[in-house]
């Protein structure tokens, strides 16, 4: 043992003015029926002032209970022991009165859900002055006034109109900056930021990481920020905590969790996590096997069952958070086997089986010669909006899938990407239903919809087919697996014979056990519903795999295994993949192409690699741009492209380009040139060799990673 | 919004019509006005029973719809829906018995719904814990009692009381007693004593159903996040309870509140006639006892028109509560 057998110094900071908050052994018990849940098992941080500290772990680490639990807003039932001081005076066991007195005032909090998270029933204004009166005997026109004023400071148009308005006149991202004042209103010294941007697309989450900068600059608050995404915290936080399973398991820097993490959990974490800025085949190392459940935890470290280091140790006693004795002075790690990591700097290739994606015997037949499995030209989809109940009339049209063109030739996996609402989803479904299209074509396999019989039509579903994304909703909670798979065995008349066969290797294939075929899907885990979405698709022996992002609700540890399934599975059986995502890092991943959508119409397309190493479309290029990279240093020193306002509805898009609204060239472009902008929409031109398209009158390569 | 609201007039109108006019003729099909002469002692002679009910508009022998429609244009020029099988106009029984139903029902049904919220919410708050636990159970005996017997099972207690005070403070039958009436202070203090039991009995049914829906509505809101933020903002428990949840679960109670409110004009049968009082209830079931076709008539039509005002009572209380829902 060389690790330094202290507690951590951070304990003795009670004297130390800077701290603001000190969590010491923190314990939260839920009883249930079941038996009693520990969801967190003493947790001990400090914030000092100012400072921001990255809270990080998956679903049911108990990240985000320990700061209700500071906050003093979990139920009633919950156990909580420990303690939690603000500038010194215990927060645990307070009264409502008094605690209140705190809260808002002193501790601000922002949620994760923007949506739910105001009053359906108070404007905007009225929410954010009554925090604003709660804590002061400002009067109801000043904090009126004052509310504006916190509305301008977060970035919201408008912000005297803007404030009558009710929580569901806002777009999402606008209601995260309504939270965000809110919580500022005070002028609070410390602000928790719960997942505050995990419900928001890639460009709003960095408009509001932004806005929190900014708020923290005007309030010289500490922050936590609670998240499961390494790359929000990388540029971010000044020091991280992961928790695992109730606990700190690794305590430091960023950069010392970044680039010298000395727990086997947090390496694999971020070994999992596929890079934007990583062309080519990286390879992932998923974190086999679930989070331990919190009712009934064994002795020794809750890690063991996933971790490829585990020693006879490591089941029996549960290793304490030491501190690293070669690096900083603040940087612990709770691992029996941390000095042996630090002594050999090992990384989580070292530690964990990585997998590179195999090549495909198809990808070696050069693109041109293979075969077109899909072949989608100008396709439209145009949805009436109508008004009122009895007298339905029609007043305008929502333009939701414009004119698309596509094609995804054998073996090859195309990325279908853009923001919620740019009609990736409604793409999905016209292409699903293999009927005539509004306008355009789609061929699929040689055959085009618009003339098939339904006869046709049901023969060609058995090689294409779906991945849903939510494993929650896509299996039918009454029926048993084997069932699931079965049915379209069945559908398509396959004898039972073969059937009860099939699915004892379709479950073999993806990973699970043939036994698993009488268990129903609530007694498998979020990762192994999906593989039982995947064996469900590839049931019939497909071509065309759509998958509709397929891993974006599973955790990050888990979302690597599936992927690797998936880049396994296309080589095998030799599918070609549509694969619909919002994430741009596992599109880099994944695809060999990639096609990026705005507002109904492709504005990018080409090789992966060369459309995320040299995007020539503005919108390609913010997009890229504000996807935080899990690297502190690279990201510290980026620029970001932060776009303006939201998405534009498509029931009434920008004349000519229609990204004009909010794209960052044309805001420097002269009168003169803005004229074709706003006149003309862009053409899809080849960009350097013909393969890459772009559809931007001033196309040009910027580097954004 | 005009429009919409003129719109929706002429659409109540065509449904007022279409459900008075089954109303009527499904009447006019199953009573049979004759049967009050048929039993009479001495029976009165064929021809007078037939000049009585065709004076009445009664008469079985002429065709439904030609009487239908001799009593709708009496309605239409006149504003006149007829006489009762007792040749009493029934616009006077109409103008009588409405403030009947109004004064016997109107406080008890408030009583009832704003008790009602209060207890749900309590309920609610208090999940699963005794408080709970007890309102719950009281709820459903209340409700599983038959108002009939509710109504019945008060006059004892009533009497009881009675019997403490050795004089009459709870009366149980009637709006006032005989000779009684009018609103001097001496006649309101009776009146109020003839109040109290029915609606308690009333109320009673209405807090234990109105609870449990508040019950219902106030959980889904409990586990909210805006809820959650309102606290995080520095509210007390019970500002935000009151504040944030309360007033946002109240929106779905509104189409409740509104048909009950409402219905309860014609809906109290068994009150009124257990205890008494003259109302529309009451003369609902009196009429169709006593074949009275064209005071059935008039009470369904009365009826179309309360639904109609509660639906959209309903959609008003609805928008002023919900912003969502508002028009734009």
């Amino acid at each position: 043992m060389t690790a330094v057998r202290n507690e951590p110094a951070f304990r003795d900071a009670t004297a130390d003015p800077e701290v603001v908050l000190e969590v010491t052994d923190l314990h939260v018990t839920f009883p249930t029926d079941s038996g009693d849940v520990t969801a967190v098992r003493g947790l001990s941080y400090d914030v000092r002032a100012g400072e921001v500290l990255g809270i990080v772990g998956e679903s049911g680490s108990g990240k985000s209970v320990s700061s209700l639990a500071v906050m003093g807003l979990l139920p009633r039932n919950a156990r909580i022991s420990g303690s939690a001081r603000y500038r010194g005076r215990e927060l645990l066991g307070l009264d409502d009165r008094a605690a209140s007195g705190i809260r808002g005032k002193e501790i601000a909090m922002v949620f994760q859900d923007p949506l739910s998270a105001l009053t359906p029933v108070y404007t905007v204004g009225d929410q954010i002055a009554e925090a604003l009166r709660i804590h002061s005997d400002i009067g109801k026109e000043a904090a009126a006034r004052r509310s504006v004023e916190l509305l301008d400071l977060v970035g919201i148009p408008n912000p005297k109109q803007r404030a009558l308005a009710f929580p569901h006149e806002f777009s999402g991202g606008m209601r995260q900056r309504a939270m965000i004042a809110m919580a500022i209103a005070n002028d609070p010294d410390l602000i928790i930021a719960d997942e505050p941007t995990t419900a928001l697309d890639v460009t709003i989450q960095a408009q509001i990481l932004e806005v929190l900068k900014t708020a923290q600059q005007a309030t010289g608050a500490a922050i936590v920020l609670i998240t499961h995404d390494l790359g929000v915290v990388a540029g971010f936080a000044d020091r991280l905590l992961v928790m695992y399973a109730g606990k700190a398991v690794e305590t430091g820097s960023t950069e010392e969790v970044f680039y010298q993490g000395r727990m086997p959990y947090t390496l694999g974490l971020l070994g999992s996590i596929p890079r934007l800025d990583a062309g080519g085949r990286q390879p992932l190392t998923p974190v086999e096997g679930n989070p331990p459940s919190l009712a009934s935890l064994p002795p020794g470290c809750p890690f063991v069952p996933r971790c490829p280091m585990a020693i006879d140790i490591c089941s029996q006693t549960e290793p304490p958070l030491l501190r690293m004795p070669n690096s900083g002075d603040r940087h612990f790690s709770a691992c029996h086997r941390s000095d042996e990591i630090e002594r050999s700097n090992l990384t989580s290739t070292d530690i964990f089986p990585a997998v590179v994606a195999p090549e495909s015997v198809a990808e070696r037949t050069p693109r041109e010669q293979r075969p077109t499995v899909l072949e989608v030209t100008d396709l439209v989809k145009h949805y009436p909006l109508t008004k009122g109940h009895v007298f339905r009339r029609r007043i305008g049209t929502v333009k939701a899938v414009d004119g698309i063109s596509f094609d995804i030739r054998e073996g090859e996996t195309l990325g279908l990407v853009g923001e919620s609402g740019c009609g990736k989803t409604t793409t999905l479904t016209e292409l699903l239903r293999m009927a005539r299209p509004q306008d355009g074509t789609v061929v699929v396999l040689g055959k085009d919809t618009a003339t098939m019989s339904g006869r046709d039509r049901f023969a060609i579903r058995r090689d294409v087919q779906i991945v849903f994304q939510d494993p929650f909703a896509s299996l039918d909670p009454r029926m048993p697996v084997g069932d699931i798979l079965a049915e379209p065995l069945l559908t398509h008349g396959v004898p039972e014979a073969e059937r009860r066969q099939e699915v004892r290797a379709l479950l073999k294939l993806v990973g699970l056990a043939p036994e698993h075929a009488d268990r129903y899907p609530h007694e498998f885990s979020g990762g192994q519903r999906q593989r039982i979405g995947i064996a469900r698709a590839l049931a019939l022996k497909p071509r065309l795999v759509v998958l509709d992002e397929p891993v974006s609700a599973l955790d990050v540890s888990i979302q690597a295994g599936v992927i690797n399934l998936l880049e396994r599975l296309k080589v095998e059986l030799g599918l070609s993949y549509l694969f619909v995502a919002h994430d741009l890092s596992v599109v880099r991943h994944i695809a060999d192409r990639v096609a990026v959508m705005y507002l109904g119409k492709i504005v990018e397309s080409g090789p992966v690699d060369r459309v995320f190493d040299a995007p020539s479309h503005p919108y390609t290029q913010a997009l890229l741009s504000a996807i935080p990279l899990p690297d502190p240093i690279k990201e510290r020193q980026r620029r970001r492209i932060i776009l303006e306002g939201d998405l534009p509805s498509p029931a009434d898009p920008p004349s000519g380009c229609r990204f004009r609204t909010r794209c960052q060239l044309f805001a420097g472009l002269d009168e003169g040139r803005r004229q074709k902008c706003l006149e003309q929409h862009p053409p899809s031109l080849p960009q350097g060799d013909g393969d890459h398209l772009a559809a931007c009158h001033y196309a040009r390569v910027v580097d954004v990673l | 919004m005009l429009g919409f609201l003129l719109r929706r007039f002429a659409n109540y109108l065509v449904l007022i019509v279409i459900a008075t006019s089954f109303g009527y003729l499904l009447a006019a099909s199953t009573l049979n006005p004759r049967a009050k002469y048929d039993t009479m002692q001495p029976r009165p002679p064929e021809a007078s029973i037939s000049q009585t009910l065709s004076n009445l508009n009664m008469n079985p022998a002429d065709p439904k719809l030609d009487r239908l429609g001799r009593w709708a244009k009496g309605i239409v020029t006149g504003g006149d829906f007829g006489k009762t099988i007792d040749n009493k106009p029934i616009n006077e029984e109409f103008g009588r018995r409405i403030w009947v139903s109004l004064r016997l029902l109107l406080i008890g049904t408030i009583l009832g719904s704003v008790v009602g919220v209060a207890v749900g919410a309590y309920s609610a708050i208090n999940q699963y814990r005794w408080s709970d636990h007890t309102i719950t159970f009281l709820s459903f005996v209340v409700i599983s009692i038959p108002v009939f017997v509710l109504a019945v099972a008060l006059k004892q207690p009533a009497i009881g009381f009675n019997g403490l005070f050795g004089t009459d403070v709870l009366f149980i039958q009637g709006e006032y007693q005989a000779g009684g009436g009018g609103w001097s202070g001496a006649a309101i203090l009776d009146r109020i004593q003839h109040l109290v039991v029915p609606t308690l009995s009333l109320a009673l049914g209405l807090v234990a159903f109105y609870s449990r829906y508040q019950r219902a509505t106030m959980l889904d809101v409990l586990g909210s996040d805006f809820l959650r933020t309102a606290r995080a903002k520095g509210l007390r428990r019970r500002q935000a309870l009151v504040k944030h949840g309360l007033r946002t679960a109240l929106i779905p109670m509104m189409t409740f509140f509104s048909y009950q409110f409402v219905l309860m004009f014609v809906g109290a049968i068994f009150t009124e006639k257990i205890f008494g009082w003259h109302g529309m209830g009451e003369w609902f079931i009196d009429a169709i006892g006593k074949n009275d076709i064209n005071s059935v008539g008039a009470v369904v039509f009365f009826s179309a028109i309360l639904v109609l005002i509660a639906g959209m009572l309903a959609d008003l209380a609805y928008a002023a509560l919900d912003p969502r829902v508002r028009a734009n």
